[in-house]
């Protein structure tokens, strides 16, 4: 209903689908004359270099003409997004270098276990469509930490919510800065800091300018891009390999070649490289194939983790903002997830064919035959290992099983190079990945520009500062947290996937149980919800951080003597380790006989002992097996555990609150504003 | 200068929308099928994936079972469920005249 008559109100809405489709049909016939170009002689750089710079020139040309100074339209596109588009836009906002570059590599190297990413980045729209979104476009404010100040009275509770919010959109949007460079460094022959800041540049043009307006209509756009680059190699492959170009349907019989070559390497004594599985199809499988509990517990762990992040990432509950009514906002919910299905359930195809054509093509033949491809991807990657790391391990000239090692975030972007389909294919996927990364990436500073200006400048600290003030100082803080992520990206890249794990970690463990106690237990009182939050913000980002960076540290507080020993020896072994963590490591083996059980060793033992793995080149500790990118499995009860039990001591809320509750719950009648006045101003 | 949502401007008295024994049955009913769709959500998420190990044997197409169900079984069901949830809610906002008008 409100879809057609605001339609025919408004002729920009109206046209959306002409204006749409005519983009689409205006890049598919760019991709055919760089087709033709390539076909005609003109040199691959070239192709890479159109690509790049006229997908990321539309954007522009989008953000440009988008342009708003109105408060509505800057926050939150000025509530007129149909539930379609909206789904499009979250979609885009939603897929980022993670998904779009990250998931099929990882796919790729973890098998079974890879899906959990699958899983976990779907079902939490479940959770955002019953629980959240249409309560929080009833509430009808701005943004995610100011649901949290008028429903719990002021600034305490809207403070921590934007402490969570700004970590974990920090840590995310590293991630996409990251996914930039590789593509950037890549397919414009740069080194990977400066790639970073061209990615930049990229970034900003659309957020700093238009705001959610002009981030909203470039997501769509940039939604349609990367769908088609995503899909088409798919196709393609598919129909190379199995000769139907479904590749969703087809990739089965992939997957039974893969379990075929996999046992054929076995049979020849072959081993898998390091952190790839030998057995791709296999649930829960250990190292030698036989079912493990921790690492089903972690894949659950991490499922749980990942869905309950979607539901509280705040640059994706804030694109609900955005829909002109309640009933939109749930329609919208469904559409964008059927729009990031498309990609999801493409995924395990792109990575079982990828894995086909490597094991066929690629494994057993002699390394100095080997296709032109691999040069191009054997430059250094900040990690200090090529891209694709060809190792002869040993010395036989032959390129065996475990010597074949490709890093998993270039696993997407190898692949039509590996299946040797035209580089315009490449381009298009490198356009696609840019896509994934620019738009997320935008959403995310725009959240994170808008927590710092709309919350803390303008709610917290000048309570009359003129709108122009308050767009322009979002502006000059949008630059500023995206110059501090590119430098953090440029100097400690780290794996893509792994990153934002953790800010769905965080952000889960942050923010989830007060949104979704806020709207479904009326006699949620302010502290608890504030004590709530800060105690799953500290408990997850404490153990993320104690584990992950003083993990030798943590096990000799949680382990028992045996595991600090074997604990000490992983740091030991460990070549690029830091002086101090190997002195250490040193010591506590000279003294293995007088070491003593750590002081909280009794928590990990109640029900399994507190153990270390060697992860990303540091020894990581793991309290009951659970790897810390699932740390808000910990973090996320005792939230809710603490919000009840708090809740139930302290005097309920005023009757005021509680009616104004009942009537975010109920669709109808306008947006609901606890200060009525403020948020139309 | 006061910008104003358009459309948004305050409409009469912010009193409730509907009388309380309807909000409350509205409620209740909203609950009741908020429980079912994340009963659905839990069963989609995490049951059928326990039973992967034991289902995986089965192969159709070429694909083990318990791979498909996570690869796509289940993704399928999520997205079919929001499009049947939202039907369903706009059904019980009209039932009791909530709906946005």
């Amino acid at each position: 209903m409100s879809a057609s008559t605001q339609g025919a109100k408004d002729p920009f809405i109206a046209s959306l689908g002409k204006i749409y489709a005519g983009y689409t049909g205006g890049f598919a016939v760019f991709v055919v004359l760089l087709a033709i170009l390539e076909q005609m002689g003109v040199p691959d750089r070239i192709i890479g270099y159109l690509f790049v710079f006229l997908t990321i020139g539309v954007y522009a040309y989008i953000g440009i003409i988008s342009r708003t100074a109105a408060v509505a339209e800057y926050y939150v596109a000025g509530r007129r997004v149909p539930a379609l588009y909206n789904g499009m836009a979250t979609g885009s906002d939603w897929m980022s270098a993670a998904s779009f570059i990250g998931m099929a590599g990882s796919l790729y190297a973890l098998g079974y276990g890879g899906l959990a990413f699958i899983l976990g980045w779907t079902g939490g729209y479940m959770l955002v469509a019953i629980l959240l979104a249409p309560y929080l476009r009833k509430f009808g404010q701005y943004t995610v930490p100011d649901f949290l100040g008028a429903r719990y009275g002021g600034n305490v509770a809207r403070l921590i919510g934007v402490v969570v919010l700004l970590t974990a959109s920090f840590v995310y949007v590293v991630a996409q800065i990251v996914g930039v460079g590789i593509i950037t460094q890549r397919f414009l022959d740069v080194s990977f800091t400066v790639a970073v800041f061209l990615g930049l540049a990229g970034i900003l043009v659309c957020s700093m300018l238009g705001g959610m307006r002009a981030v909203t209509w470039t997501q769509v756009a940039q939604y349609i891009i990367l769908i088609i680059a995503y899909l088409i190699p798919a196709i393609l492959m598919s129909a190379k390999i199995s000769g139907v170009p479904v590749p969703q349907l087809m990739y089965g019989f992939a997957l039974e070649r893969i379990e075929g070559l996999e046992n054929t390497f076995r049979a020849a004594g072959m081993t898998p490289p390091p952190g790839v599985t030998g057995f791709h199809t296999t649930p829960f499988a250990d190292a030698r194939g036989n079912f493990s509990w921790p690492v089903a517990v972690n894949f659950f762990a991490l499922v749980f983790c990942l869905m309950l992040g979607t539901a509280a990432l705040p640059h994706i509950l804030m694109r609900y903002f955005t829909t002109p009514s309640v009933r939109e906002a749930r329609q919208s919910v469904a559409w964008s997830l059927f729009f990031i299905f498309l990609l999801y359930f493409t995924a395990p195809a792109y990575a079982a064919f990828a894995k086909v054509e490597i094991y066929q093509n690629i494994i057993g033949q002699p390394i100095a035959a080997l296709p032109e491809w691999i040069k191009n991807w054997q430059i250094i990657s900040p990690y200090g290992t090529p891209w694709v790391n060809i190792v002869d391990a040993n010395g036989d000239g032959i390129l065996q099983w475990g010597e074949f090692r490709i890093h998993p975030d270039v696993v997407v972007l190898a692949t039509p190079e590996i299946a040797g389909m035209p580089y315009v294919i490449a381009g298009l996927v490198a356009a696609g990945g840019l896509a994934a990364a620019l738009s997320t990436a935008d959403g995310l500073l725009l959240a994170l520009a808008n927590a710092l200006s709309h919350d803390v400048y303008y709610k917290m600290i000048d309570r009359h500062a003129p709108t122009q003030r308050r767009l322009v100082i979002s502006r000059v803080l949008l630059l500023v947290v995206a110059v501090l992520a590119a430098w953090t990206a440029g100097n400690m890249g780290a794996d893509i996937l792994f990153l934002v794990a953790w800010a769905f970690s965080i952000a889960a463990a942050g923010l989830f149980a007060a949104l979704v106690m806020g709207v479904w237990y009326k006699k949620t009182t302010n502290i608890a919800a504030a004590l709530g939050m800060a105690v799953g913000y500290v408990v997850t980002f404490g153990y993320l951080l104690h584990t992950e960076f003083f993990g030798l540290d943590f096990i000799q507080l949680f382990g028992s003597k045996d595991a600090i020993l074997a604990a000490a020896r992983q740091a030991a072994a460990i070549a690029t380790a830091p002086e101090e963590l190997k002195a250490e490591a040193a010591a506590l083996i000279a003294n293995a006989a007088t070491l003593k059980d750590g002081a909280l060793s009794f928590i990990g033992n109640a029900i399994m002992p507190t153990d270390s793995v060697v992860l990303r080149g540091r020894v990581v500790g793991r309290l009951w097996g659970i790897n810390n990118i699932s740390g808000a499995i910990f973090g996320v009860p005792i939230s809710f555990l603490v919000i009840y039990l708090v809740s139930k001591i302290t005097p309920a809320p005023s009757q005021a609150m509680q009616d104004f509750i009942d009537d975010i719950r109920i669709p109808r009648g306008s947006v609901r504003l606890v200060d009525r006045q403020e948020a139309v101003e | 200068m006061p910008l104003v949502e358009a459309g948004r401007e305050p409409r009469g008295a912010p009193a409730a929308a509907v009388d309380v024994t309807t909000g409350r049955a509205y409620w209740k009913k909203t609950s009741g099928l908020m429980w079912t769709v994340l009963a659905l959500w839990f069963f989609a998420s995490f049951v059928v994936h326990a039973f992967a190990p034991a289902i995986n044997h089965i192969h159709i197409l070429g694909f083990p079972l318990g791979f498909y169900m996570a690869a796509q079984g289940s993704l399928v069901i999520f997205v079919v469920g929001l499009f049947w949830f939202a039907r369903r809610q706009n059904q019980i906002d009209e039932e009791f005249g909530v709906q946005e008008d």
